[in-house]
């Protein structure tokens, strides 16, 4: 059934100030929508439960990329058409460029914020392998002030996440120390526009003196929210990758993946799938196969 | 319900305009109920087909996916834009000589869609053509006759200038069925 506009309540305070206000207010009580390229297709189902919307779209405060402190920082309000026009941002991380550009179409890109992908929580979530490999932290903020946390630590189950009822996501924090890294990002859908992930897996490595000294890999739709895979990165920690190394980091993601079946994929599938990603990247990491 | 609706004052094709609605209306029934700008087509209702496609802003965004509440102030640009003066648009023009509408349900989104690609990429490689072109969807024509219409609208276009934007990635091999990558 479709939804009916005059059952939703929607206003906007039109600043930051005045959003975390009436936030605090009600905690809990108002839904945050920014781009809506989620909660409206909920509420073109007739799905959408919020009956109280609060809009971000079009709150200065949270619409910017500046580098800061060694950071590019990215308010949560910055639309994945700000990041992919963002010429800084695509040299110096050309993974979350890529992943800007992988979602939907451009006419998603112009209204789909960083915030909105993360706060949804979706584990197919395309920007989230990337900040994940980066090292990235969140800030929330509320009346009670700002803080960060890792980002690999925002979400704590499907859906759910370290947010308090009366914080918004503020900006995302991604490290500028990524350039020697090697990086690799690569999502599989049916097609390249439009389709959400059936898989993403998205890595970065560095290399010293032939070992691996730092290594992150991270995944969407392997487990019931985007994650690091630790038990890989733990193998391959402080080794050369050899062809048993990687047989081992196979093994290792095999065993840590949780994926489900539904009706993009199945478990097994995307299991398989990610263990070649992961293979793609590590025979490039070793210097056999192509680079990416 | 007898609710006060806000007033929402946007600019449709030039014009102010004032619209007392329910604040999450969607832009796209506020555009065709209205205002009577039936230009725009409803298709999927969901932001997956594209058909719906208008200008907010000069960025290329689903009416069927904005709260008409966060277009207020947004100038907002409807197919009915394109041959305001009474001339075609060129890509309206190329359309028509290259077979790029059939039944039309796709064409005013996929005008919009091509005319914001022409002004970011005057003279648009085929892969651009199809990466700017792949939120909307035609079941008619199979596409190529879209990207030939839209390839003789940049023939059209003054000399090529430089691309204001990053160019996204090339397509590995053209022809080939996109897959996601």
């Amino acid at each position: 059934m479709r939804g009916d506009a005059q059952a939703h309540e929607l206003i906007a305070p039109g600043n930051l100030a005045a959003v975390l206000e009436l936030v605090a207010s009600a905690p809990g009580e108002w839904t945050p929508i920014a781009g809506g390229t989620e909660l409206m297709v909920a509420f073109a189902s007739g799905k959408l439960g919020a009956r109280k919307l609060v809009s971000l779209w079009g709150v200065p405060e949270l619409r910017f990329i500046e580098t800061k402190d060694k950071s590019i920082v990215i308010g949560a309000g910055t639309t994945f058409r700000d990041l992919r026009a963002h010429a800084a941002l695509a040299a110096e991380l050309p993974l979350l460029a890529k992943a800007a550009s992988s979602i939907g179409s451009v006419a998603n890109q112009s209204r789909a914020t960083l915030g909105g992908n993360l706060v949804n929580g979706s584990p197919a979530a395309d920007s989230s392998p990337a900040l994940l490999a980066y090292d990235a932290e969140v800030e929330m903020v509320s009346l009670r002030g700002k803080r960060r946390v890792a980002y690999a630590e925002f979400h704590t189950g499907y859906k759910r996440n370290a947010m308090a009822k009366d914080e918004l996501l503020y900006a995302v924090h991604v490290p500028l120390r990524f350039a020697r890294h090697r990086q690799y990002l690569r999502k599989v859908g049916t097609r390249r526009a439009m389709a959400i992930a059936k898989l993403a897996l998205a890595a970065t490595a560095l290399l010293e003196g032939g070992v691996v000294g730092e290594i992150r890999v991270a995944a969407a739709s392997l487990a019931a929210f985007p994650t690091r895979l630790y038990q890989v990165e733990a193998v391959l920690l402080g080794n050369q990758v050899s062809k048993k190394i990687i047989h081992e980091a196979r093994r290792a993601l095999l065993s840590e993946a949780q994926p489900i079946d539904d009706i993009r994929s199945t478990a097994e599938y995307r299991r398989r799938v990610a263990a070649n990603l992961l293979e793609e990247f590590l025979r490039a990491l070793s210097g056999e196969g192509r680079p990416q | 319900m007898s609710v006060a609706w806000p007033t929402i004052s946007l600019t449709v094709n030039g014009h102010a305009c004032a619209v007392a609605a329910p604040p999450l209306k969607r832009l796209l029934d506020v555009l065709r109920e209205d205002l009577r700008l039936t230009g725009t087509k409803e298709g999927c209702g969901e932001g997956e087909c594209g058909s719906c496609s208008v200008r907010m802003n000069g960025e290329l965004v689903n009416s069927c996916l904005v709260p008409v509440l966060q277009a207020e102030g947004a100038h907002i640009q409807t197919v009915e834009e394109l041959a305001s003066s009474g001339i075609l648009h060129p890509i309206q023009q190329a359309f028509l000589d290259c077979g790029g509408a059939q039944c039309g349900i796709c064409t005013p989104g996929m005008l919009m869609a091509a005319a914001e690609l022409l002004e970011r990429h005057p003279h648009p490689t085929l892969a651009e053509i199809r990466e700017g072109l792949a939120g909307n969807l035609c079941r008619c024509t199979g596409f190529l006759r879209i990207f030939a219409s839209v390839l003789a609208a940049a023939a059209q276009a003054p000399d090529p200038e430089p691309d204001p934007e990053p160019d996204p990635e090339p397509d590995p091999e053209p022809g080939k069925a996109p897959h996601a990558r």
